[in-house]
């Protein structure tokens, strides 16, 4: 189980794990966007603030930005979406994640949702 | 997440009105989206596996949002002869021609489709019209503003249109309706089944066999269940109606096509036939003779894009540093695995392999004039 993961109502996971943060978009999310085809990841070294423009998902019909749920320097971007975009589709919440987050302020953490909260949150939608 | 393109875009702010199929879209697990002004079915499944389902067998699209016509009257063809470009004089009964709705300044209002009806048809009228339906209204006062008292235009808003596209469509239908496995591209017929008038052509928007089938509203269910219940069919939505049209290299009219474009440039002069060009007579004629002598100056073109990332539609092109055009309509090409882009490029830069670029939120990204269709064509022609 994932004692430490959060969610955002904008449909994004993060993993926390020491001050790295694993981030990607909810199993919701893709069933959502449809089949998707491409992923613009962020170059690694590049810092966002809480908010910023982080990647896009392109779904065969449409484009959708993805934001940094927190601030923080991007370490690690998941190459293999490169080659198999619809890793997000089958994977979303696992081998389907985007980029990891040297985590700048914890504190950010604070006002996230957990599992339940977002499952809530989904049903109201 | 937001959305920043497409499916979003065409969502509007009146209250959507319902077709006659849109239970039967909900119960079959279709995501409805609003679209010209109705809920209607974006998807079922998914894009990708309804665009390769109709590719290699034979898809269901409602596509009851387009408008149905019918005129009738006397001095019926001399009035559509003023309001099309087409040969109508010349267009035989059971027969439909593409055409379009020009305005003074012969920039394109709508294009459609039109037909000569037979067989007492739709109450013995005359010519039957489908156009699209976010420009319907537009179309239909467009229309009542320029033709003669004598010729009645009835518009069908109870009728249902049903699409059956694929390499299986023809012996799909043909298990319903022997007779029309007749048909060829661009003929049409009236038909009875199961007691319900069917009128239908063999055409469509995909760049496969198929055919549009124009069925009353109150009939719609029972034959799309009936064409369902086939092996060789499932229900298709709007978004790989679209990706199938794409790789066709068949303009979206509001997209590919606007009023602020001409035929000639949009290179749909093959609808304007010889005797049309020669004598005139219609709206927006001086600009097509002025772009057939001179050529226009910017002309739609098919792209092919490098790598995996879309150019959308409002992309802008690049060649070096120069802006030359703009991207009208783009996406990924399930069929082909790769972005494909239609849009308008200046006629300097317009030829087959011109090496361009396009810009994707500040990144240049390569693509190359590319023929059209995309994907061959597979109508069912005279062998």
């Amino acid at each position: 189980m994932h004692m430490s993961r959060y969610f955002t109502d904008e449909h994004e996971w993060i993993d926390v794990e020491g001050d790295i943060a694993t981030v990607g978009i909810t199993d919701y999310a893709q069933e959502q966007l449809g089949d998707i085809v491409f992923v613009e990841l962020p170059a690694e070294g590049t810092t966002f603030e809480k908010g910023d423009d982080a990647a896009v998902v392109e779904s065969v019909k449409a484009a959708s930005d993805v934001y940094a749920p927190i601030s923080g320097e991007v370490v690690e971007t998941n190459s293999a979406l490169e080659d198999e975009p619809a890793l997000v589709n089958s994977d979303a919440e696992e081998d389907g994640w985007f980029f990891k987050l040297r985590i700048a302020d914890a504190s950010e953490l604070e006002g996230l949702m957990n599992e339940a909260a977002y499952k809530t949150f989904v049903a109201s939608l | 997440m937001s959305g920043t393109d497409d499916v979003t875009h065409i969502e509007e702010e009146l209250p959507l009105q319902t077709l006659p199929l849109d239970a039967w879209h909900r119960d079959r697990g279709a995501r409805m989206v609003g679209f010209a002004g109705y809920h209607m079915p974006i998807q079922y499944e998914g894009i990708m596996a309804e665009h390769g389902w109709t590719r290699e067998h034979a898809g269901l699209f409602d596509v009851s949002h387009m408008g149905q016509l019918t005129f009738t009257g006397d001095g019926v063809d001399a009035a559509l002869e003023h309001l099309l470009p087409s040969d109508i004089r010349g267009l035989k009964p059971f027969r439909q021609r593409y055409s379009m709705l020009l305005d003074d300044e012969g920039g394109i209002l709508d294009d459609l489709m039109v037909s000569r009806l037979g067989d007492g048809a739709f109450d013995g009228a005359d010519i039957y019209m489908v156009v699209n339906g976010a420009t319907k209204y537009d179309d239909i006062g467009w229309m009542i503003e320029h033709l003669p008292d004598a010729v009645t235009m009835n518009h069908m808003d109870e009728q249902a249109l049903l699409a059956l596209q694929g390499p299986e469509a023809g012996a799909a239908l043909a298990s319903l309706i022997p007779e029309t496995a007749d048909l060829l591209f661009m003929q049409s017929g009236l038909f009875t089944w199961r007691g319900v008038s069917l009128w239908i052509s063999r055409s469509g928007y995909t760049g496969e066999d198929g055919f549009e089938i124009s069925v009353p509203g109150e009939d719609a269910r029972l034959l799309a269940d009936a064409l369902c219940d086939l092996p060789q069919v499932k229900p298709i939505g709007l978004g790989a109606r679209d990706s199938l049209r794409l790789e066709a290299g068949l303009p979206l009219y509001g997209h590919d096509l606007t009023p602020t474009v001409s035929t000639i440039a949009a290179d749909l002069g093959f609808a304007i036939q010889k005797r049309r060009r020669e004598e005139g007579g219609f709206i927006g004629h001086a600009r097509v003779m002025k772009e057939l002598a001179d050529g226009p100056g910017a002309r739609r073109v098919g792209l092919r894009v490098e790598g995996r990332l879309p150019a959308r539609e409002g992309a802008k092109i690049f060649a070096g540093s120069v802006e030359v055009g703009e991207v009208t309509s783009g996406g990924f090409a399930p069929t082909l695995g790769a972005p494909i882009a239609m849009g308008w490029v200046s006629t300097p830069y317009s030829a087959i392999d011109t090496a361009l670029e396009i810009d994707v939120r500040g990144k240049r990204i390569a693509a190359v004039v590319a023929p059209m269709p995309f994907v061959p064509h597979r109508y069912r022609r005279k062998p």
